[in-house]
C-alpha cells in the first residue's frame, strides 16, 4: 500500500483523461519504437488521433470492426510489437470479448486494451455507450491485468507501469475532464493500492475517477467530525488484498464507491475479500443494477447515486 | 528411396508428387489413430485439410522444427481449429515433436489440445478454436513483417463453415484496406457444416448462395481455385497467390470431407467420431496398407 496523504481537491486543475491518455501515448512511442496504436473509428474521441498525428507510421487504422481489431492486434504482438488498441469500452469489454479471451488473454498476449468512454460520463451518448460491466468482465478474465486511474498524472503513471508489463492489460479510460490531484512524478506499482485519508471511523474504497469524488466526501465527513480514511485502488485485478484488509482493521467499516455496476466491479471484489478474511460490514455505492441513459453529466451523477453526497450518505447511514 | 521424414530439416523440403501423397496418406492415418486412442475427436476436417497441411508444412513454408520461435519463419494459422489433429499429425512428422506424443492428443497436461494452443505447443502460430478469429491475426503478422522489413508469409487456412461469423468479413475488408500481398487465406472447402439449416425438405448441408470466390473478390482480394486434394493443383494455387503483389489471395481449395477413406468420404457423420476397431483397421488398410513412410525413412 502507498501512502500519498497530502493529496488536495482544492484549487486542483482539471484535466481530460482521455486528453493524458492520447499525449502519454504519443511520449511512450518516443520512447519504445515496438508501441503500435490499433484504431477502431473513433480516434478522435479517444484522442488516439494524437498519437496517430506523432507516429503515423505507428498508427493503424482499422475500422468499424471490433473483432478485427483484437485480433490484428494478437497477430503484431506475436510478432514483438506492442499494441494499444483503442476503442469504447462498451464495444472493446463486449462486442470483441471472444476475441480478447482467445487470442489475447489465453495466450498471455502482451496487448493494452484501452476502453475509453467507461461509466456514466459519455458525453450523452446513454446506455448503449456506458460500459458499466467492464470491470466485472476482466475481473472474471484470467490472466487480464485491470486498471482504472482516478486522474491525468496517475494515468501517465500507468500506462509507464504497463509498457514495462508483459501482461495483457485492460485499462479503463473516461471521458471528460476531472481534478488532478496525483503528484506529477507518482511513480504507479500495478496490483498497489494507495491511502489517500487516513482516518479509522470509516473506510471509503474507490477506484477510477471515482475516487476524486470519494475525497470530496471524505472531506465532506471530516467537516462533520467523521474521520474517514480514504483507499484508491487503481489495480482491480490484481487486488492489493492486504490494503483493503488493513483498511477494514483499522475502521471496521467499509464503504466502496465506483462508476460501475455494484455486481462484479470493486464492490464485489472487496466483499469477497472481506467475507473471505475478515467479515467487516460494507456498503457498495455504484451502479445498481441498471442500465443508464443520456443526460448532462450532474444530473446522471445524481439519478444514479455515484456524488460525493451519496458517498456520504452511505457513510452516514453505517455509522448510525 | 530414402524418405526426408521426421527430419526437422529447415526450409522446404522440395519432394516430389510421389513422396507428398504417400505422406498425406501416412498423415491421415496419424488421424485416425488419434482420435481412436483419444476416443473421441474431428475426422472429417483433417482429413479434408490433409493434403494441403502436408503441402505447406514439407514444400512450402519457410520453417525450422527445431527452433519454432524463429522470428523469421513463415508464419500459419489453422483458423478451422478444431481440425488441431490434422495439424500435430503433420507437425510431428515434420519434426516439431516425436510421432508417439500424438497418442497425448486431448489428454490432459498434453500439449495437443483439443484446440491448438500458442501458449501449449511451441510450433503454433496463434491459439484457435473460436471460428472466425483466424484471419485477423494472420493480417497482424502480415502487417508486422512489413513493418519489419521481414519477407515472411502468413498463411491461414479457413474453413467454409466457419467463413458464416462476421469477423472473417472485417479482416478481409480490412487487409483489402492495407493492401497486404503477405497473407494467403486457403479455404478449405469441403461443403460440409456440422448441422446444416433447416429446410422445406428436412435438412441441407448446402449453401443457399455459396460463391466464396466472388465474396472474397468483392473485398478486392484476389482468389485462386484448386483441387485440395492435389498435391499439383495445391503447389499451382500456392505459386499464383505468391506472385499476386498488391493484394492478399484467397485460394479457394476444393475438398471431399472425410477425403481418403471411402466410407467417410462425404458424410457428415464422420465430422466427429472416433472409429471403432475394424473401420479403423478398414480405413488404415485403405490409406496406407503396408506402406509405413515412416519406416521406411
Amino acid at each position: 500500500m502507498i501512502e500519498l496523504l497530502d493529496l488536495t481537491l482544492a484549487n486542483a486543475p482539471t484535466e481530460a483523461p482521455r486528453d493524458a491518455w492520447g499525449n502519454a501515448l504519443c511520449d511512450l512511442g518516443d520512447r519504445h519504437t515496438n508501441l503500435v496504436v490499433l484504431d477502431g473509428d473513433l480516434a478522435n474521441s479517444t484522442k488516439a488521433d494524437t498519437f496517430a498525428k506523432c507516429h503515423p507510421d505507428r498508427f493503424y487504422e482499422m475500422g468499424i470492426a471490433e473483432q478485427n481489431l483484437i485480433g490484428v492486434a494478437a497477430g503484431m504482438a506475436s510478432c514483438g510489437f506492442v499494441p494499444w488498441v483503442s476503442t469504447f469500452a462498451a464495444f472493446l469489454a463486449k462486442r470483441a470479448l471472444d476475441q480478447i479471451r482467445v487470442v489475447v488473454a489465453q495466450p498471455g498476449l502482451n496487448v493494452k486494451l484501452c476502453g475509453g468512454y467507461t461509466g456514466i460520463l459519455t458525453g450523452k451518448t446513454g446506455k448503449t455507450h456506458q460500459s458499466v460491466e467492464d470491470i466485472a468482465v476482466f475481473r472474471a478474465m484470467p490472466g487480464v491485468v485491470t486498471i482504472a486511474p482516478a486522474d491525468g498524472n496517475e494515468l501517465r503513471a500507468a500506462m509507464t507501469a504497463m509498457m514495462a508489463d508483459e501482461r495483457p492489460t485492460y485499462l479503463r479510460l473516461t471521458r471528460d475532464p476531472s481534478p488532478v490531484v496525483f503528484p506529477s512524478d507518482y511513480a504507479f506499482t500495478i496490483g498497489e493500492s494507495v491511502l489517500l485519508r487516513n482516518g479509522s471511523d470509516i473506510g471509503l474504497i474507490s477506484t477510477g475517477v471515482q475516487t476524486i469524488r470519494t475525497l470530496e466526501a471524505a472531506d465532506l465527513l471530516a467537516a462533520e467530525g467523521i474521520q474517514a480514511a480514504v483507499l484508491h485502488v487503481p489495480t482491480l485485478k490484481p487486488l492489493d488484498i492486504e490494503g483493503i484488509l488493513a483498511i477494514a482493521e483499522r475502521t471496521n467499516a467499509i464503504i466502496t464507491a465506483e462508476d460501475h455496476s455494484i455486481i462484479g466491479g470493486l464492490g464485489s471484489a472487496v466483499a469477497e475479500v472481506l467475507a473471505e478474511h475478515r467479515p467487516t460490514r460494507m456498503r457498495r455505492v455504484g451502479w445498481q443494477d441498471t442500465f443508464g441513459e443520456s443526460g448532462p453529466n450532474d444530473a446522471l451523477l445524481k439519478k444514479y447515486g455515484l456524488t460525493a453526497g451519496h458517498v456520504c450518505d452511505a457513510a452516514r447511514a453505517m455509522l448510525n | 528411396m530414402t524418405t526426408t521424414l521426421s527430419m526437422p530439416a529447415p526450409g522446404p523440403q522440395g519432394l516430389d508428387i510421389a513422396t507428398l501423397e504417400r505422406l498425406s496418406a501416412q498423415a491421415r492415418r496419424h488421424v485416425l489413430e488419434s482420435v481412436f486412442t483419444a476416443g473421441a475427436g474431428h475426422i472429417g476436417g483433417p482429413l479434408s485439410a490433409t493434403d494441403i497441411l502436408v503441402h505447406l508444412y514439407f514444400n512450402e513454408l519457410n520453417i525450422d522444427p527445431a527452433n519454432p520461435r524463429w522470428e523469421d519463419r513463415d508464419r500459419f494459422i489453422l483458423s478451422k481449429g478444431h481440425s488441431s489433429i490434422g495439424l500435430y499429425s503433420v507437425m510431428a512428422m515434420r519434426g516439431y515433436f516425436p510421432v508417439s506424443q500424438l497418442a497425448t492428443f486431448d489428454a490432459v497436461d498434453s500439449l495437443l489440445q483439443g484446440h491448438p494452443c500458442m501458449k501449449t505447443l511451441p510450433g503454433i502460430d496463434m491459439s484457435t478454436g473460436s471460428l472466425g478469429q483466424g484471419l485477423s491475426p494472420g493480417l497482424g503478422m502480415a502487417l508486422a513483417a512489413r513493418k519489419l522489413d521481414k519477407t515472411f508469409h502468413t498463411w491461414v487456412m479457413l474453413g467454409d463453415g466457419e467463413i458464416q461469423e462476421g469477423q472473417i468479413w472485417e479482416a478481409c475488408f480490412v487487409a483489402g484496406r492495407y493492401d497486404v500481398d503477405n497473407l494467403t487465406a486457403i479455404l478449405d472447402y469441403n461443403g460440409l457444416p456440422q448441422f446444416g439449416w433447416p429446410d422445406p425438405n428436412g435438412y441441407t448441408r448446402e449453401e443457399k448462395y455459396d460463391r466464396p470466390a466472388e465474396k472474397f473478390r468483392a473485398f478486392g482480394w484476389h482468389t485462386v481455385e484448386c483441387d485440395g486434394h492435389d498435391h499439383a493443383s495445391i503447389a499451382a494455387a500456392i505459386a499464383a497467390a505468391k506472385s499476386t503483389k498488391g493484394r492478399p489471395t484467397c485460394i479457394i481449395a476444393h475438398t471431399i470431407k472425410g477425403k481418403g477413406v471411402s466410407f467417410m468420404e462425404g458424410d457428415f457423420n464422420w465430422h466427429a467420431k472416433s472409429p471403432t476397431t475394424d473401420e479403423l483397421a478398414a480405413a488404415i488398410d485403405e490409406l496406407t496398407g503396408d506402406d509405413d513412410v515412416e519406416k521406411a525413412a
